[in-house]
């Protein structure tokens, strides 16, 4: 079962909005005030990387259920320049957005799950799950 | 996860303690709390987060915008607690690195390893120290038969990983010359060749290297930019510069490397060495040739490992226990 709603991202203010969506699907699903800003600052740092780097891009959360499981997913697709080398961006202390610094290893770790896929001149399609315990 | 489970009841236990007594020995429990929070890697969010639950079952009537003031504070601690995690990961890859030097370093003990000869008549001591775990120093015997003992010392200009990259190179363009071994002109022609065709531009060798004949107690050498060693004559008691003169390695492929010659008598030495000997930086700045000199002659009468063990821990005394360049010194004596 999976309900999405997405937020496009063209300029900071929609960061904003990311952000609210997110907050308020977190709250509604029980996640714990420390989760909901874990959530909400993987968001931020995602959706700053579609405003810096690819200009324009979708921000989505999904409601998960699976196997009795309750997850918050969020999605982030652009089709920007893309990323030509993956483990490179994924290593601690490149700094991408120079925003909290960390940048995607730092979404990494405060989600469950990660995934990521990004091809040249194709664009990035990120997905971060984190689950209700 | 022990600390996890009762972490809300130690942290309201310490806050109420505080409430009542503002004491110095309920801080000092706070303070050990905090350790233990570190210990389990519990980021500031959550510390936060203790905070706000502690007083909502303390005081649960305060006024909603202090609630309200824990929320920004949650906030921004999250994005501490992003920096506390990279934090923490970063520590685990230098633990890896580390380990992995540590491996390196004692691939490159084996790699480059080499005994001292023992020998009727000339007493050898020898000593090689990195600065960090890589040594960009290096020094090899080959004893050949009744003929000649021969002695390579070399310096990477430069220290740490590259340095000893370039030193396992040279040590096996050495094994692979056989046939030059004898002529020390000749060996420091065909290295100088392998490096400036192997070795990046940036970076040079010295290296001094010496034939002793042990039938004629003569001493055929060239240097290659090296540090000059010294010669001590037991005759005049006098330390003499081991002065040869040639370029560097890798830095003009078509180099020739003139021979020299010192007769040995019985009591006289020969010192070599790396330049992290002669720049041993203390506090009054590089040490003088002449202070190593008298270092030396403090322990003249010595055997000539003692002589070298006893330097290391003068010099290594000297600059405060903190290597600043790679160490090797090698002397040798002719007792007989």
């Amino acid at each position: 079962m999976e309900i999405q709603s997405c937020v496009t991202i063209l300029n900071e203010w929609d960061i904003v909005a990311a952000r609210q969506l997110g907050r308020n699907v977190a709250k509604e699903l029980g996640f714990g005030t420390v989760d909901q800003a874990r959530i909400t600052t993987a968001i931020s740092e995602l959706a700053r990387n579609i405003y810096l780097y690819a200009g324009q891009g979708q921000l989505c959360i999904d409601r998960l259920n699976e196997q009795g499981k309750t997850g918050l997913r969020i999605i982030a697709i652009d089709e920007g320049p893309g990323i030509p080398d993956i483990r490179k961006v994924m290593e601690d202390g490149f700094s991408t957005s120079g925003g909290l610094g960390a940048g995607l290893p730092g979404v990494r770790r405060l989600m469950d799950d990660f995934n990521i896929d990004s091809n040249p001149g194709e664009g990035t399609d990120i997905r971060a799950t984190k689950w209700l315990r | 996860m022990d600390f996890r489970e009762k972490m809300d009841e130690k942290f309201i236990g310490v806050l109420t303690d505080f409430m009542q007594s503002q004491s110095e020995e309920s801080l000092y429990a706070a303070q050990q709390f905090s350790r233990l929070a570190l210990e389990h890697k519990i980021p500031p969010e959550e510390i936060v987060n203790l905070q706000k639950s502690a007083m909502q079952e303390l005081m649960p009537d305060l006024p909603p915008e202090v609630w309200h003031s824990f929320d920004i504070l949650l906030e921004v601690m999250t994005a501490y607690g992003f920096a506390f995690r990279e934090y923490q990961s970063l520590i685990d890859t230098q633990k890896e690195f580390k380990n992995e030097m540590e491996i390196a370093s004692s691939v490159q003990e084996t790699l480059l390893g080499t005994s001292v000869p023992t020998i009727d008549g000339l007493e050898i001591g020898a000593l090689s120290v990195p600065a960090k775990q890589m040594n960009g120093d290096y020094f090899h015997f080959v004893h050949d038969g009744d003929h000649s003992v021969n002695v390579a010392i070399a310096d990477v200009i430069g220290k740490g990983i590259p340095a000893a990259l370039c030193m396992s190179m040279i040590k096996y363009a050495m094994d692979s010359l056989p046939e030059y071994r004898k002529d020390p002109s000749a060996v420091l022609g065909s290295l100088n060749r392998v490096v400036e065709q192997n070795v990046d531009d940036s970076m040079f060798i010295t290296m001094f290297y010496g034939m002793y004949e042990l039938k004629n107690h003569m001493l055929h050498f060239s240097s290659a930019g090296h540090e000059p060693g010294f010669f001590y004559s037991k005759q005049l008691d006098e330390f003499l510069d081991l002065e040869a003169r040639g370029l560097l390695l890798g830095v003009d492929k078509d180099t020739t490397y003139k021979r020299y010659e010192q007769q040995v008598e019985i009591g006289d030495m020969i010192i070599l060495m790396s330049d992290g000997v002669t720049e041993c930086r203390t506090d009054e700045g590089f040490i003088e040739r002449e202070t190593l000199v008298s270092f030396i002659n403090n322990y003249i009468d010595l055997p000539p490992q003692e002589i070298v063990n006893k330097i290391f821990r003068d010099l290594e005394k000297l600059q405060h226990f903190q290597l600043r360049d790679d160490f090797t010194l090698i002397i040798m004596k002719r007792v007989k």
